[in-house]
C-alpha cells in the first residue's frame, strides 16, 4: 500500500494510487448477472480527469462543496475523485432519503455542485421546495432519451479536454461533510478533514490489509462512512478492486461472491442475519448423515481456531461452505448497528470471521474493531490504533458513557457550535452510548444514554425527525421517544420508537388513536415507524421557549408507568 | 395491456405464493411490511418474481418509499 504519511490529502493519495497500479483493476460494476464496466486504475484516471476539467471550467475551485446522491456505482467514485482532485469538499448524501430531505441537506451544506442519478433528480425536481435549490451546476447520470432535465447537464456530455489543475490541500482542510442522520430541523453535518480519513485509513489497513488482487464487494451505500472508507479509499490506496453491485437482492449478492471470488464485504446486521438464517435452513435440510459430518467438522474447526482464525485450514476443513462464498472470502465486516454475538459466533465457527466494531459518523468510520486476537463475540473489539476510549462516570459495574479521542474524530458539526460543544468535550467525543472496558481492553456496549435508535439496517433514527408525520394527530400534544430512553435496557438490539399522546376527556378512544398513528406511519419508511403508543393525561413539561423537555417528560413517565402500558400500533 | 387492477391482483397472488400466505388475506392497500412481517431485504426478494412474471426489469429503487401493494402495482404498470 501507499505510505500515507507522505500525503496531505485524499486527492493526493488517490492520485498517487492511480499512478502506482495503472494496470490493476480498480473497479467492476455489475448489475444482476451482467457486468456493466471494468476499469483499470489507468482507465479510471482517464474517465475522471476530463470530468475534473469540466468541473473547473464550470467554476469549481478549492473548497467548493459538491454533493453526490447516487446508488453504488462507478460514477460515484469517479465523481468523488474528481472533486478531491479539484480541492473540493464532498457532501455524500444518502440516496434513500426523500426529495424534501435531500433539498434540506443540500441547502444546509451550501452545496454548489450536485451529481445525481436521474430517478433521484426527477423526484427532487417534482418536490415543492425545488425552487429553493441553490446548487448552480447539476450533473445527472442515467438520463433516458428525451427526459426533462430541469436545467441540469447530462453526465455523458459533461467533460472537457485539457489537463485539469491538481489542487493541493492541507491535512487540516475539510474533505467531506457527512450527515450522520437527522433532518428534522437540525441536521448534523459532520465536518471531516483529510487528516481524519488518512489516519483512519492507516489504522484500518494495519488490522485488515488490502493488496492488489483483493476484491471488495461494495453493497453498503458509499455515502455511509464505512463504505466510503473500506469500499473506496482503503482498497484504492492499496491497489485492490472494488466491485459494485447495482442490486441488493440476496440471490445476486450470493452469485457475486462466486463470480468475483470476493475477499471482503461489509454488510449491515440485517443482511448478516438473513445470511445466517438461509445457511441454517440449508444445514437443516441436509440428509442426517451429511448433517452429522458437517457438525463434526464445525466442532473440530471451532477447537482449532479458538485462539485465532486460520484461513487456509478453514477453507480445507469446511470446503463446501467456503466454495459457496467464492473460496477466497477472508472476512465479513459488519457495521451500522449492533450485531448479536450468536450471529458473530455462527460465522466464526465456519471460518468466516466477522469484523464487528463500533463507530459513529462523528468518529470517521470506527472507534473499536474486533482484531480476532482472539475473537470475542461478546464485545465490539478494542480501540483502533491511535484512538483512545474512556468510560465517563462509570457506575459500580464499570458502565458509563463511552468517550473517544484521536485523529479520526470529526472537526465539528457544520454551522452548529452549540451542538459541537455538547458533543466534543475537552477533545473527547461523547458518544451517548453506554459501555464498559474489560480487563483486556475490549469494549462492551450496554444500551444508550441518548434518545435515538439504530435499526438492524444501520439507520440512525432520531425521534424528533419523524414527529412531522403525525402533525395532524388529534391530541393536545404528543412526543416521540426511543422506548429504551424512557425505560433503559441494557441492550443494543430490538429498539423501538413509541409515541406519547397527551389526551383529555374529549380525545378519541385509544383504539381510534392507534388507527390514526398507523395512518401517520404509512407516510414513513418502514424503519422509521412507531411501534406502540402511550396515553398521558398531564401537560408536558416545557422550557421557557416552550420546547418540550424530553428528558423531564421521560423521567415522569418512567416514574408513573412501565413498558407494559404501551399499546401496540 | 393489463389494467392496473389486473396487475394489482397478479402482484397480490405473487406475494401470497412467495411468502406462503393465503391470497384472500392480502388486500391492495395493505402495508406489506406489516402484513407479511417482512423486512426491506425480504421485500426485495419479491422483485425478481415480479420481473419474471411480467417480463420487465424493475430496478431496486422502484421499491424505495413503497410499502403497499397498490403503489407497487402502479410502478409495474408504468413499465409494461
Amino acid at each position: 500500500m501507499l505510505n500515507l504519511r507522505e500525503y496531505s490529502s485524499l486527492g493526493a493519495a488517490l492520485r498517487a494510487a492511480l499512478e502506482r497500479w495503472p494496470n490493476e483493476i480498480c473497479l467492476i460494476e455489475a448489475d444482476r448477472e451482467r457486468e456493466n464496466l471494468r476499469l483499470s486504475y489507468r482507465q479510471f484516471k482517464e474517465r475522471a480527469l476530463p470530468f475534473a476539467r469540466a468541473l473547473q471550467s464550470a467554476g469549481f475551485t478549492a473548497d467548493t462543496r459538491a454533493a453526490i446522491i447516487m446508488t453504488n456505482q462507478s460514477k460515484w467514485l469517479i465523481s468523488a475523485y474528481a472533486i478531491f482532485y479539484c480541492g473540493g469538499v464532498l457532501v455524500p448524501l444518502d440516496y434513500k432519503l426523500s426529495a424534501a430531505e435531500h433539498l434540506q441537506l443540500l441547502a444546509h451544506s451550501k452545496t454548489e455542485f450536485l451529481i445525481i442519478e436521474y430517478y433521484l433528480w426527477r423526484a427532487i425536481a417534482q418536490a415543492a421546495q425545488f425552487r429553493d435549490l441553490m446548487a448552480r451546476v447539476v450533473i445527472v447520470t442515467e438520463v433516458p432519451a428525451n427526459a426533462e432535465l430541469h436545467g441540469a447537464a447530462r453526465w455523458e456530455e459533461f467533460g472537457a479536454g485539457g489537463e485539469p489543475e491538481f489542487v493541493e490541500r492541507k491535512r487540516s482542510d475539510w474533505a467531506c461533510i457527512v450527515y450522520s442522520s437527522g433532518t428534522g430541523g437540525r441536521p448534523k453535518g459532520c465536518v471531516m478533514t483529510h487528516d481524519n480519513y488518512l489516519e483512519q485509513c492507516v489504522a484500518l489497513t494495519s488490522l485488515f490489509p488490502f493488496w492488489p488482487g483483493v476484491r471488495y464487494l461494495s453493497i453498503l451505500p458509499t455515502n455511509h462512512a464505512i463504505d466510503f472508507m473500506i469500499g473506496f479509499i482503503g482498497p484504492f490506496i492499496c491497489g485492490a478492486t472494488v466491485v459494485h453491485l447495482r442490486t441488493l437482492r440476496p440471490e445476486f449478492i450470493r452469485e457475486a461472491f462466486t463470480r468475483y471470488r470476493i475477499t471482503y464485504i461489509t454488510v449491515v446486521p440485517m443482511i448478516l442475519k438473513n445470511l445466517e438464517r438461509g445457511m441454517r435452513e440449508r444445514f437443516a435440510a441436509l440428509p442426517p448423515q451429511r448433517r452429522r459430518v458437517l457438525q463434526a467438522m464445525i466442532a473440530i474447526h471451532r477447537a482449532l481456531t479458538r485462539r485465532r482464525p486460520h484461513v487456509w485450514m478453514s477453507r480445507v476443513l469446511l470446503r463446501p461452505i467456503h466454495q459457496a462464498f467464492g473460496g477466497e472470502l477472508r472476512a465479513i465486516f459488519v457495521g451500522g448497528a449492533f450485531t448479536e454475538p450468536s450471529t458473530l459466533q455462527f460465522f466464526y465457527d465456519l471460518g468466516i470471521p466477522v469484523g464487528n466494531g463500533y463507530g459513529l459518523t462523528e468518529a470517521g468510520t470506527v472507534i473499536t474493531l474486533n482484531d480476532f486476537k482472539p475473537f470475542r463475540a461478546d464485545t465490539v473489539g478494542k480501540p483502533l490504533p491511535g484512538t483512545e476510549v474512556r468510560i465517563v462516570e462509570p457506575d459500580a459495574n464499570g458502565i458509563g458513557e463511552v468517550a473517544a479521542r484521536g485523529k479520526t474524530i470529526m472537526s465539528h458539526y457544520l454551522d452548529d457550535p452549540e451542538m459541537t460543544a455538547a458533543t466534543i468535550v475537552d477533545g473527547w467525543l461523547m458518544t451517548g452510548d453506554l459501555g464498559k472496558l474489560d480487563a483486556s481492553g475490549h469494549l462492551q456496549l450496554f444500551g444508550r444514554k441518548k434518545n435515538m435508535i439504530v435499526t438492524a439496517g444501520g439507520k440512525n433514527i432520531y425521534p424528533e425527525d419523524i414527529e412531522n408525520a403525525f402533525a395532524d394527530l388529534p391530541v393536545k400534544e404528543f412526543c416521540v421517544f426511543a422506548a429504551n430512553y424512557i425505560w433503559p435496557q441494557r441492550s443494543m438490539t430490538g429498539e423501538q420508537l413509541v409515541l406519547v399522546a397527551r389526551i383529555d376527556d374529549s380525545s378519541l378512544p385509544a383504539e381510534e388513536l392507534g388507527a390514526k398513528i398507523a395512518e401517520g406511519n404509512r407516510r414513513l419508511p418502514d424503519f422509521k415507524r412507531i411501534s406502540a403508543f402511550l396515553t398521558w393525561k398531564r401537560d408536558f413539561p416545557r422550557t421557557a421557549s416552550m420546547k418540550i423537555k424530553r428528558d423531564a417528560l421521560a423521567e415522569e413517565i418512567r416514574a408513573a408507568v412501565d413498558r407494559a402500558s404501551l399499546i401496540p400500533v | 395491456m393489463p389494467t392496473l387492477d389486473e396487475v394489482t391482483n397478479e402482484v397480490l397472488q405473487l406475494a401470497a405464493d412467495h411468502f406462503k400466505v393465503p391470497r384472500q388475506q392480502l388486500a391492495p392497500g395493505d402495508d406489506f411490511f406489516k402484513k407479511l412481517g417482512i423486512d426491506s431485504l425480504q421485500a426485495l426478494s419479491l422483485l425478481t418474481k415480479i420481473e419474471n412474471h411480467f417480463h420487465i426489469e424493475l430496478p431496486d429503487y422502484e421499491l424505495q418509499g413503497v410499502s403497499d401493494f397498490r403503489t407497487l402495482a402502479a410502478r409495474i404498470h408504468a413499465r409494461l
